[in-house]
């Protein structure tokens, strides 16, 4: 496994999938028609199952293994959100998540296209962004936010908490700072693992040189997860660890704020 | 005629526009032509004055008795009546609005003309025994409404309530859900009702006096000697409500005295005081202009008439109380909506309603329902957005829907049945249960529980597996048998309230002409809909035991449920309540009254659940049904907005008297800012009335808040939380309820 030591080796987008007629298909773990905490506004998520992260924390772990999820086609994804074009147009829009969905490149992108060019939907895609260095810029022209998962800020910490190293995310981060894209970060509070002090400094430092990052959102771990852990037989590492306090995520957001972000 | 020159009108009606209502009663013509529109934002409000929180406090104090001992305390020497008891106060220097239903706050009244049986079973369950004196003027001398009931049931009505597929008539307790209209009082004084009724009698002297005629005769009279009553009751407490009122707080005092008289003497299931909070706003805003009231001190008159609302209390039966959820009096006020002539019917009258959960802290009562349009102002959508994510004790109804059916002044009888004021009432029909009707019609009318044959003529299915077609005929064909014993039953229990528990004051704040509904109810809509999706989509394998009641059922293969916006599952729902509707439209009804139904329960989806077995769609024996119109718990797996969707499709004209969605979330779910939360549930909202969604209670709470007040309910006095159609304190269920409460979808997204 050297990609753990490089910090540079990107692994692999998963090769497109077609059906028995050829259409273009992917393994969707499940959809969600009404969630307000995956982007602006009320959205619709498509959750991709397939992720090549393992953190501790996960709370899809369910949705770590492709095959987890259904195999669809392009087609049937967009029927089901076009039920709900007509809300999601004034009320807030799509968005994929997983799982990882730059894992199923291919299958994504046409989501995004047709979601953008036939129903004109806002669009946001959730990642952590270990294999975007693999997509070209044209790749990301129908997604109007990244939300973009940053689990550490530390390489070390980031190496035990994920298994992946931590550059290609930054190098995302980076690069699409300087595209100009949306950009909300993401981080998870996890109580003796990514609330120290001094890393959510660093984090914020590291933030502060971002030029188009709209909002930092800390969310505060949670077990509701767990029991997807056990009844998929692997070990949940997080056992003792408890959901942070309404005052640790108040520093940590405050710590951001104290840099001129925008925190919540 | 015209009254305006008889009384001192000149004054209480000094700087209000227009003639019409001047002329007849006419409250809406009095709104129309004097209301205000307010189209701004909640930065006007005021807080709660000192007074209003040491009258607060010591209620609060009496409520936590009240919940450690059941009840606080009994009035058992008397039956209630208008002029029944003494006036009563919680401290009398600090209350602004004064009256109670009894001598003391919290004692609660005894109502022998609904069914001694109750009283005395009340009586019981908390330690007190009905005076004899009572007892004996029933027995010997008088007849009640229950007994009346119970003289013409016949056995195949009597084994329909034995068996729970047709639960909660009201046969033996008010059937309420009637709304007086209670701004009459303040608007025209009693001398001026008084003489309207005389005026609607008199018109019927030279009839030939048929029985309607009669009967209607006698009504007039009764309606009259209760508004006299009225009078006197308020005349006890020191004011004379001969006259309109002259101020704001006269008018409060006065709407206050005229509800106040309806539940002393009825202990209706419902009891809504109607849509008050715009009416009474006129009088605020001309106090106002004169100078003669600031914000403050009219917040002070809302939040000490809401005091009022929040005690009131009926005796009932512990199964009584599991039935309903705690102790429900339905004291629902419809705010907001839009006015027919397209100005917005919002004023700040509504605000004051809603801020006054700020100023007491959340409760479910009075039942506060906002009535949603999509062209309401933005400023109160999103305030009522933030009250419901902040107290979550808010439901949600379409105007744009009602006000097509209901016109513009129309309120909410209970929780979801629209009436338009004064001009309406219903026969309350309580709700049959369809689930069980299906397994009745797999097992030829045997009771899948008890094994007793509740309905003769009906042969068992004897297939080892379900054919859908066959089970839609023998289904159809149960349906017709339950409709018309149900409505047997409504005939029954409407024919005898009137005669022997007739609603005399509420009935005295209506027009004498009006419009009837027999409004009928089904429940386990969704676990019906998913038992035939799975008969027709999936393969269902029937298990009998050894006496050939189909028992249980194994399902093979994949079903589509209700709850998920697929038609496959969602058309069959739909098919569900237009054909159980058009069978109830088929029967000759009490009075010639309309049928509708509604599509509602309360938490009686835990004990429709107990009493029914294991069903079709993988339900298990006991288990709840989902509550009202809602999908089966868990199985609308696409969320929030997919479950609404499905829901939505139900059509509203076969179910005129409501459907009913709870949508039960943490604040969490609808955004990570209370900005974010506000927008995003005010789009839901304006989403689901804008797919013609009718109903839906938001419950924004934290599964660990409920859990943790499972444990401590002392530190939980206020958690409110809405089940359909209803709010409820969550501390005053039982645990199997809490449990189900928790259970239900928790739509987190993650």
């Amino acid at each position: 496994m050297t990609e753990h030591n490089t910090g540079k080796t990107s692994g692999l987008i998963a090769p497109a999938c077609v059906d028995e007629q050829g259409r273009l298909s992917g393994f969707v773990h499940s959809f969600e028609s009404g969630s307000a905490v995956d982007g602006p506004g009320m959205r619709f998520v498509v959750f991709v199952s397939g992720c090549q992260f393992r953190c501790l924390y996960c709370h899809n772990p369910d949705t770590i293994k492709m095959h987890n999820g259904n195999i669809m086609t392009v087609d049937h994804v967009l029927e089901e959100i076009a039920e709900f074009a007509s809300f999601l147009r004034f009320a807030g829009g799509l968005t994929i998540s997983g799982g990882e969905p730059l894992l199923q490149a291919d299958f994504v992108k046409e989501i995004f296209y047709l979601a953008k060019h036939d129903y004109h939907l806002h669009t946001a895609l959730d990642t952590q962004g270990f294999l975007a260095s693999q997509l070209a810029d044209e790749w990301f022209d129908d997604i109007d936010l990244v939300l973009l998962d940053i689990k550490h800020i530390d390489p070390e910490k980031y190496l035990a908490l994920t298994s992946k190293p931590l550059q290609p995310t930054l190098d995302f981060a980076r690069r699409l700072s300087d595209m100009g894209k949306k950009i909300w970060i993401r981080y998870v509070l996890v109580p003796g693992y990514t609330d120290a002090v001094e890393d959510v400094e660093k984090l914020a430092d590291f933030i502060s040189t971002l030029k188009s990052v709209e909002r930092i959102e800390v969310l505060p771990f949670h077990k509701m997860g767990e029991h997807k852990w056990q009844e998929l037989g692997f070990t949940y590492h997080l056992k003792d660890v408890l959901a942070p306090s309404p005052q640790q995520v108040e520093r940590v957001i405050n710590q951001f704020k104290a840099r001129g972000l925008t925190a919540c | 005629m015209n009254f305006s020159e008889n009384i001192s009108e000149l004054q209480a009606w000094s700087g209000f526009n227009g003639h019409q209502w001047q002329q007849r009663i006419d409250v809406r013509d009095f709104i129309q032509q004097n209301y205000t529109p307010y189209k701004g934002d909640d930065s006007f409000l005021a807080s709660a004055s000192d007074r209003t929180k040491q009258l607060w406090l010591e209620v609060s104090t009496l409520l936590e008795q009240e919940r450690l001992k059941g009840v606080l305390d009994i009035s058992n020497e008397i039956g209630t009546s208008i002029t029944a008891h003494k006036p009563g106060y919680i401290n009398k220097p600090l209350e602004l609005i004064v009256g109670l239903q009894t001598d003391a706050p919290l004692k609660r009244a005894i109502v022998p003309n609904g069914g001694l049986r109750m009283v005395e079973a009340g009586l019981q369950a908390y330690g007190f025994e009905l005076d004899k004196s009572v007892k004996e003027a029933y027995n010997r001398y008088r007849k009640d409404h229950n007994q009346g009931v119970f003289d013409v049931y016949s056995p195949d009505v009597l084994a329909c309530r034995r068996s729970g597929i047709i639960t909660g008539l009201p046969d033996a307790y008010g059937r309420g859900r009637i709304v007086g209209d209670y701004r009459r009082v303040p608007l025209y004084g009693i001398d001026y009702l008084v003489a309207d009724k005389k005026r609607e009698k008199s018109e019927l002297d030279n009839v030939m006096f048929s029985e309607d005629v009669l009967r209607t005769r006698e009504e007039l009279s009764e309606q009259i000697k209760a508004l006299e009553e009225l009078r006197q009751m308020a005349a006890s407490y020191g004011f004379d409500i001969s006259q309109a009122a002259t101020t704001a707080q006269e008018a409060v005092q006065w709407l206050y005295f005229g509800y106040l008289a309806a539940i002393k003497e009825q202990n209706g299931a419902a009891m809504s005081i109607g849509r008050i909070s715009t009416f009474l706003d006129i009088y605020i805003e001309r106090d106002m202009q004169a100078g003669r009231l600031d914000e403050s001190a009219a917040q002070e008159l809302v939040d000490d008439l809401i005091i009022k609302l929040r005690i009131v209390r009926f005796l009932r039966t512990p199964e009584y109380d599991l039935l309903f959820s705690g102790d429900p009096v339905w004291v629902t006020e419809a705010i907001g909506g839009m006015g027919e002539d397209g100005r917005t019917l919002v004023t700040k009258g509504s605000f004051r309603f809603l801020h006054s959960l700020y100023n007491l802290g959340p409760a479910p009562e009075p039942n506060l329902t906002v009535l949603w349009s999509n062209d309401m102002p933005k400023g109160f959508k999103d305030f009522s957005s933030k009250v419901s994510i902040e107290t979550s004790a808010i439901q949600y109804e379409s105007d744009d829907l009602m006000r097509e059916h209901w016109g513009d002044d129309y309120a909410i009888a209970c929780c979801v049945s629209a009436m338009r004021i004064g001009k309406q009432m219903q026969f309350f029909g309580a709700r049959c249960n369809l689930a069980k009707t299906i397994l009745y019609a797999i097992n030829g009318g045997v009771d899948e529980k008890s094994g007793v044959k509740v309905v003769d003529g009906f042969d068992p299915i004897k297939s080892e597996y379900l054919d859908y077609d066959e089970v839609i005929a023998k289904f159809d064909a149960m349906m017709e048998w339950l409709a018309t014993t149900y409505i047997k039953a409504l005939n029954a229990i409407h024919f005898m309230h009137d005669k022997y528990h007739y609603e005399r004051i509420e009935m005295a704040l209506h027009d004498r002409d009006i419009l009837r509904t027999m409004a009928c109810g089904i429940a386990g809509l969704s676990v019906t809909t998913d038992s035939l999706s799975a008969i027709k989509h999936a393969k269902v394998r029937v298990i009998r035991n050894d006496t050939g009641i189909a028992t249980d059922f194994a399902i093979e293969g994949e079903y589509p449920a209700y709850g998920n916006n697929d038609d496959r599952a969602d058309n069959i729902a739909v098919w569900l309540v237009e054909t159980f509707m058009a069978k109830i439209r088929k029967h000759k009804t009490y009075r010639d009254s309309v049928p509708t139904q509604s599509v509602l329960t309360i938490t009686s989806n835990v004990v429709y659940g107990m009493k029914t077995g294991n069903t079709p769609d993988g339900r298990r024996a006991g288990e709840p049904f989902a509550p009202g119109a809602n999908p089966m718990n868990g199985r609308d797996t696409k969320g929030f907005i997919a479950s609404g969707a499905s829901v939505a499709k139900l059509p509203y004209h076969a179910a005129l008297d409501g459907i009913s969605w709870t949508a039960t979330s943490t604040p969490d779910t609808f955004g990570h800012t209370l900005t974010d939360r506000v927008n995003n549930l005010s789009n839901c909202i304006d989403v689901f009335c804008n797919a013609n969604g009718f109903h839906v209670n938001v419950n924004v709470l934290n599964k660990d808040t409920l859990l943790d007040a499972m444990e401590h309910p002392e530190n939980y006095p206020q958690l409110t939380l809405r089940v359909s159609g209803y709010a409820v304190n969550f501390i005053k269920l039982t645990r199997e309820q809490q449990l189900d409460v928790i259970n239900r979808t928790f739509h987190l997204s993650f």
